[in-house]
Order: structure tokens, then sequence, then C-alpha cells
């Protein structure tokens, strides 16, 4: 099963963060993707520019509103994301522990949809 | 000449001599370089100059020319190299029995491995796909799968296996894990739906054939013969599974005539051999179950009464939720969607399934049944939400919304109502 981690921080704390500490972080990250390519779990992902650089579309009546900034208004904001393939949701959650994003801000975990299904 | 008896040769060739050089050299990595060499001069080869008389022991031959070329190329170890060349005559060499490859299986599904790298190295070794055809049929990157499959091969290597059949008195249960992975394998390729994913339909075909030489190895043991019932039986419905645009049929509405009556005949008559003789097991009653599918000319005639007698005898044996869960489908089906639904309230407690889409899936067909149209509607979206299968999650939505539509009648829906259809066979 495949799982999407998403990644949130918060933009303002990050800025404040010492830079030797905001480096610690981003190794600590790569460890853990070292890990999981070796154990064959990695199946890839990013880093997002910074949520002030987003715009957020939508349309209404057929009519486009274009907005700068991302789409929801919360001091924590999407700034990656990661997609792993394990045995189970625990694993997953187990992984997104790790993640020194956990510990500061946030990490979601979402099953991704199988584009196959079982036997009905 | 055509390449398909090539590969047909190939693939069964190419075990035994994988297993053949593993027993002498031990060292599975350097041993499937050289098969995999030693599989592409025979590509090269067998075409233009015909197939050897003894396609393995040819094989073999090359392949130990490979692994000592290789390891004599390395300078660091030249004085243990040139001590194995000369131990290993050239041209003189025995072509692997038959057990061979059961051991091969046996090392492939160690236990110390994750049951995704056991089904990945079984494929890669015994079943002879490459990795990029694996990735494929589990829709992950090529290099994910490379890591995955080198990985549980170190492993293997660490936890000392030995290139020899386990103890006697370990034997069944290794036998055991074994018909796991074939089990998993044959669903990985089952599961998915017809399109592009051709490579899956030939991952259900790798199963079957996997299974078939067990079978042939261990032709006395029942649960072996009924594991490849099993698949026979599930793989006879395969052109009926899915509509003309790709869509899941649920078993109760495939067109019958379209099921494979020989492989129904073969399934039928294995598992029938297998129960008379063995000892009774859980996949010769899931295919006892299957057969009993088989052999109704349309869905209404199901025996529904012999599917709850022998869910009940697989759930003594090997209790689980999900068995539960079909129990109480078939006690539906016999007994009326109150006594389903009254069998269905002993899941909730149970943690490994209280959750879980199908349980709530097959509550709302209960209630659907039952006449509950707005019970049946909010638990066929709340199972619709909670599935990770997109044509599932759609199939669910799509019950909820007949529910929901102005021209709603009972009577008109009533044989699209089906608890069955909730359910993987």
């Amino acid at each position: 099963m495949k799982y999407l981690l998403l990644i949130y921080q918060n933009p303002a704390a990050r800025q404040a963060l010492p830079q030797p500490e905001m480096e610690a972080l981003m190794g600590e990250a790569g460890t853990i993707m070292d890990e999981l390519v070796e154990t064959g779990e990695w199946i890839g992902g990013e880093a997002l520019a910074d949520p002030s650089t987003a715009r957020s579309v939508r349309v209404r009546d057929g009519l486009a509103a274009i907005t700068d900034g991302p789409f929801a208004e919360a001091k924590e904001q999407m700034v990656g994301y990661c997609i792993v393939d394990c045995e189970t949701m625990q694993r997953a959650v187990e992984i997104a522990t790790r993640w020194p994003e956990a510990r500061l801000w946030g990490m979601e975990v979402r099953p991704i949809l199988s584009p196959n299904g079982v036997e009905m | 000449m055509s390449s398909a008896p090539v590969e047909g040769l190939l693939r069964e060739a190419a075990p035994r001599a994988l297993a053949a050089l593993i027993r002498r050299h031990g060292r599975f990595d350097a041993c499937e370089d050289a098969v995999q060499e030693a599989l592409l001069a025979a590509n090269l080869q067998w075409p233009e100059r015909g197939i050897p008389d003894d396609p393995a022991g040819w094989l073999i031959t090359v392949a130990s020319r490979r692994l000592t070329d290789q390891l004599r190329s390395n300078e660091s170890r030249r004085r243990r190299e040139d001590a194995f060349a000369f131990s290993v005559p050239r041209g003189d060499v025995e072509v692997a029995d038959e057990d061979d490859t059961l051991t091969l299986l046996l090392m492939c599904c160690h236990p110390e491995l994750t049951p995704a790298s056991q089904t990945a190295l079984t494929l890669r070794a015994v079943g002879g796909l490459t990795t990029a055809e694996i990735a494929r049929a589990f829709l992950v990157p090529e290099p994910t799968m490379a890591q995955r499959i080198s990985r549980a091969k170190q492993r293997v290597q660490r936890a000392g296996a030995r290139f020899e059949p386990p103890p006697p008195s370990d034997a069944q249960a290794r036998l055991a894990v074994v018909l796991h992975v074939l089990y998993l394998v044959f669903n990985e390729g089952y599961a998915a739906t017809s399109g592009t994913e051709v490579t899956r339909v030939e991952l259900t075909a790798e199963a079957i054939r996997l299974t078939r030489l067990v079978h042939d190895l261990r032709p006395d043991d029942g649960e072996v013969a009924g594991l490849l019932a099993l698949m026979l039986l599930n793989d006879s419905r395969r052109r009926a599974r899915t509509g003309p645009d790709g869509t899941l049929v649920p078993l109760a509405k495939q067109d019958r005539s379209r099921w494979d009556l020989g492989l129904i005949e073969e399934g039928i008559e294995l598992v029938t051999v297998a129960l008379k003789g063995s000892p009774l097991g859980p996949y010769q009653l899931q295919a006892a179950i299957a057969a009993v599918h088989a052999e109704a000319p349309e869905a209404m005639d199901t025996d529904w009464a012999q599917i709850t007698a022998l869910y009940e005898v697989l759930e003594r044996l090997s209790p689980s939720p999900v068995v539960r869960l079909n129990r109480a489908v078939a006690v539906a089906m016999v007994d009326g969607p109150e006594a389903g639904l009254d069998l269905l309230a002993t899941l909730d407690k149970d943690e490994r399934l209280a959750a879980h889409y199908r349980v709530t899936a097959v509550r709302a067909h209960l209630f659907d049944l039952a006449g509950e149209h707005d019970a049946a509607r909010s638990s066929f979206l709340d199972a619709a939400r909670s599935s990770t299968s997109l044509p599932e999650r759609r199939y669910l939505e799509a019950q909820a919304e007949r529910l929901n539509s102005p021209g709603f009648s009972p009577s008109r829906c009533r044989s699209d109502r089906n608890p069955l259809d909730a359910l993987p066979e």
C-alpha cells in the first residue's frame, strides 16, 4: 500500500530557526530518505517552494479567481511531501513520526487510492 | 523459430540452474547474475542454433563459466577462485533434480523476510520475471523494486540460509509460507482490473505455474492441491469479471457463459480428490466454496446452505474476522439479512476489522436487502469514504446513489442487491 506523507511547517517559525539547526533538520530528513531507499520503501518526494510563492485557483460560475498565497489560511503550511510504499499504515506512521517536522509542527499520513480494485 | 518455446523452456530451466549454482557456491547474488547472463546468451543463441537437448544443463554450464570468470576477474580473491575454478569440471555438470526448485522457493520465502520481499524475490529468482516486470506489476518504480530484491537477497544470506531443504520439523511450516506467497502473487494479479496492466495477468499465470510445479513435487499434499484448485476456479471467471469499459462485474452479475469450463473442471477435480484423501485445510475449504459457486448455472441457483456449512468448518479450522464476514453473507442468503446482520455485529468488537470498510460495505448490502434504505445508504457512503481502492469506491458510491434516486423502486432493483457484491471472491 502506498502512503502520502505530507510535511507541514510554520514558515515564520522556520525562518526564526538558526542556520545550524535548520541544516541539522534537513540532515535528519536526508538520513530517513536514505534508509527508505535502502529498504525499498521510498517511492519519491519533493520539497515545495515557500508557501508565499503559491497561487490559489478557484473557478466559480465559469470565472477563475486566482489569488496569491496558499489555499488554507493557517500558520502551518505544506512544505513538501513524500510517497512511501509500505506494508501497513502503522509502518507509514512510524516513518512520519521520525520526520523532524513531526516534532516541531506536524505530519499527515494518507493512504493513496489504489487504481485497481479487489473483486466485489 | 518463434521465441515462445524458448521463453517457456528458459522459465522452467532458469530456477533449476540457479538452484544448482547456489547449492554449489552459496552466493545468491553472484549466482543470480551468472544465470542472468546465461539466459541472455540462451536468448541469443537458441533461436539460431536450436534448443540444446538438455536446456537446464546448458544453462548451468554457461552460468558456471560466467561465475568463474567473474570471480577470477576479482584480483583480491584470485587464490580462492583458482581453487574453486578447478573444483568445477567444465562440461561435467549435473542437472539439478526437480526438488531443487522447491528448495529455492523455500529459500525465497524465508521467514526473515517481509511478505512483500518474499513475493518479489520469488518472482525474480523462481519466476524469472525481470525486475522491471515485477516493479510494473506492483506499481512501484524500478529502483525501489531493485532495492527490495537486493535487500531480500542480503537478508537471506545474513540469516544464514543454507541451500538445503529445511529440517523435517520445519518443512510443513515453511511450505505453508511458500503457499501463502504464491497466494499473494495470484491475488496481486487477480485484484487488477483489465486495461493497460497486462503484466498483472502474467502474475496470475505465474502463480498458477509455480503452484502447479509445487503440486507436481508434492502431489499428496492436500493444501497444495487446494491452493491450485482455488487459483484455477478463480481464474476461470477472469473473462466475466470485467465489463467492456473495464469496470468490475460482481460475481452475482457475471455472465457465466464466459467462465472457462476447462479450468472449472480441473479445479473441481483437484479439490474433490484432495478433500477425500488429505487432512482438511483452509485452501481446500476455500476451493470447495469456489467450486460451489462454479457449479451454479445462475447466481440464484447457488447452494448457499452448503457454502454456509463450509464457512462454519473454515472458521473452526482457521478463525479470522474475514472468514466471519464471509460467513455472515452466506448466513444472510440462507436465513435472511437480519441473521447476517446479527452475525456481523459480533465483529464490531474485533479491532482487526472493526473499522474496516468491508464490514461497513457488507452491512450496507444487508440493510439494503432488509429494506432499510436510509441505513443502507449511509453505510454505503461510510464504506466508500474509507475504501482505499478507486473502483471499489466508485462502486459503493453508485450503490448509495441508486438508493437516493427518486425513481428508486425496491422491487425493480431486488436482483441488483446481493451482499456478495461487497466481498472479494
